[in-house]
């Protein structure tokens, strides 16, 4: 197991290394051997101590229950698939408000210094407030104008609150995008007789865009996370379903069955992110 | 007449004065050579001849209309007067091919179909056939300035600005570089160039400019220049480069 980064020596086979190569090498092992057993010290303490607390029989009785954990993470799976429903069809309305917005910030036009202005206050006003207060907000406050139905759905609304919160931060992010490709680029494409806005559509915008995938990836990771916070005006999702069962069972382990399903979507979309983050930050060095 | 001219063309970044008063004529077919220290306004001059830059006073006559006037448009300007960068500026995302023939799709509203075997011929001429579908990141410096001269002869502009293109470059690819130049030279084209070549510019230019502290200090043919300078500036400066 790799556990620190070894970087072999160049070329010098096994038993014919160097002085530095063999000290080197010697450095080495050891440095793995104290990680591997410290690690080892950690968890074990971890095992040993925490079932010695006073409350730990309760705590496994209530959050750890397989037979409760098997019962219903069906139901929680099930439900899960309205989380991603719900992010299947924000997530590309957020892409396209986010760069509607992103680039109305851009537009240099006196005439559209309003639209300039109404992204500003935009992407201030929408970054400024937490999710939960806007889904409030929007979830609650619309449907109270008296819609019909099916106008006054919380899937709606609360998709609404979520896209005008996300497209904000996504427009951010594309922004800087937009700003990290070099002046020297724009040059070229004026010198040839490109103009704004085919500068902007075929130079630009294709290189910035690329740029902040890694970031925006995380953004919707985030946002897999926050469809759970519908539950709070209606939608019974997985964090609502969970909850319903945790009153059935009078137990808290669907909760950590959601936890469960989560994780497994977003540490591998957090851990390709990285990915993507580390290759972009090689490819600019 | 001169293709281009320049009549007292000033330019200050803030408090910075760049140009002082430059007074300078291109006439058609003729290769001129600016010359100079760092900072002494080649570039910045350049960037004021297709407009990437405006200029605070003075005209910029191209073919006798002054295309520095307020309120123009500078795209159909730009069109007309092709430029090549120090750093070559090729557009990342895009192979070769598509890097040349964007411009002449976009502005001029030419088809891929009808662009295509020109932009092979091009390639051909310059010896890059097999790197025409080579991304900027796969091809060395010199493969990429040669391009970025492609890119700007597909437009097919009448004057053609260099901005120092192979002060970026290794030195063993300088060569096939000046040598597209030279090319370009016997095919007639209409060139200014600010450079640090002066063994190049001594042996082509018709028209040599010693620029010191954004005024041209100096100009003449290139035996009068670096045969002869007058200025104690002149000197001075060639002592150090040559």
């Amino acid at each position: 197991m790799a556990l620190l980064d070894r970087t072999e020596g160049g070329g010098a086979g096994v038993g014919r290394l160097t002085r530095r190569q063999a000290y080197e090498a010697q450095l080495r092992r050891r440095s793995n051997w104290i990680a591997a057993v410290s690690t080892l010290g950690v968890l074990l303490a971890l095992v040993v101590l925490i079932p010695l607390a006073p409350g730990w029989e309760a705590v496994k009785r209530s959050f750890f229950n397989g037979e409760v954990f098997a019962q219903t993470f069906p139901g929680l799976l099930q439900a899960f698939l309205l989380d991603v429903a719900i992010f299947a069809w924000c997530a590309p309305l957020i892409a396209l408000l986010g760069l509607a917005v992103a680039l109305a910030r851009d537009v240099r036009t006196p005439a559209a210094y309003p639209l300039r202005l109404a992204a500003i206050v935009y992407t201030d006003v929408f970054r400024g407030l937490p999710v939960i207060l806007v889904i409030y907000l929007i979830g609650f406050g619309v449907p109270g104008l008296g819609l019909p139905r099916p106008w006054n759905s919380p899937y709606i609304w609360g998709s609404l609150a979520l896209i005008l919160v996300y497209a904000a931060y996504v427009a951010e992010v594309i922004r800087s995008g937009i700003e990290s490709v070099h002046e020297s680029q724009r040059a070229a494409a004026a010198s040839l007789g490109l103009s704004e806005r085919d500068t902007m559509r075929y130079v630009v915008l294709p290189q910035a865009i690329r740029r902040v995938v890694p970031a925006n990836m995380n953004l919707f990771v985030a946002l897999q996370k926050d469809v759970a916070l519908l539950s709070f005006i209606g939608p019974v999702e997985i964090f609502r379903q969970a909850g319903v069962y945790k009153s059935l069972m009078a137990n808290f382990t669907p909760y950590v069955g959601a936890a469960v399903i989560f994780l497994a979507i977003t540490i591998p979309a957090t851990r390709y992110a990285d990915y993507l983050l580390n290759k972009e930050r090689r490819a600019r060095s | 007449m001169s293709l281009l001219e320049l009549r007292g063309v000033e330019k200050a970044f803030g408090d910075t004065v760049v140009l002082r008063g430059i007074d300078l004529s291109v006439g058609r077919g003729e290769m001129v050579c600016l010359i100079g220290a760092s900072g002494s306004g080649k570039s910045t001059l350049l960037r004021c001849m297709n407009l990437l830059e405006p200029i605070d006073d003075g005209e910029i006559l191209l073919d006798g209309t002054d295309i520095a006037e307020p309120g123009l448009d500078p795209q159909p300007v730009r069109e007309r007067i092709g430029m090549v960068f120090q750093s070559y500026n090729l557009f990342p995302h895009m192979d070769a091919a598509e890097n040349v023939m964007l411009a002449p799709r976009r502005v001029k509203g030419l088809r891929r179909e009808v662009l295509l075997p020109r932009v092979e011929a091009l390639f051909e001429r310059f010896g890059l056939t097999d790197r025409i579908h080579a991304y900027p990141d796969q091809l060395s410096g010199g493969q990429q300035q040669r391009v970025a001269i492609v890119r700007a002869l597909a437009m097919e502009p009448e004057i053609m600005l260099f901005d120092e293109i192979t002060s970026a470059l290794d030195p063993e690819l300088v060569g096939e570089v000046l040598d597209v130049l030279r090319d370009l030279r016997q095919q007639g084209m209409t060139m200014v160039l600010a450079t640090h070549e002066m063994g190049f510019a001594r042996e082509l230019a018709d028209k040599v400019c010693f620029l010191d502290a954004g005024a041209i200090l100096e100009d003449g043919t290139p035996e009068e220049v670096f045969g002869a300078p007058q200025e104690a500036r002149t000197q001075a400066f060639l002592r150090r480069v040559l």
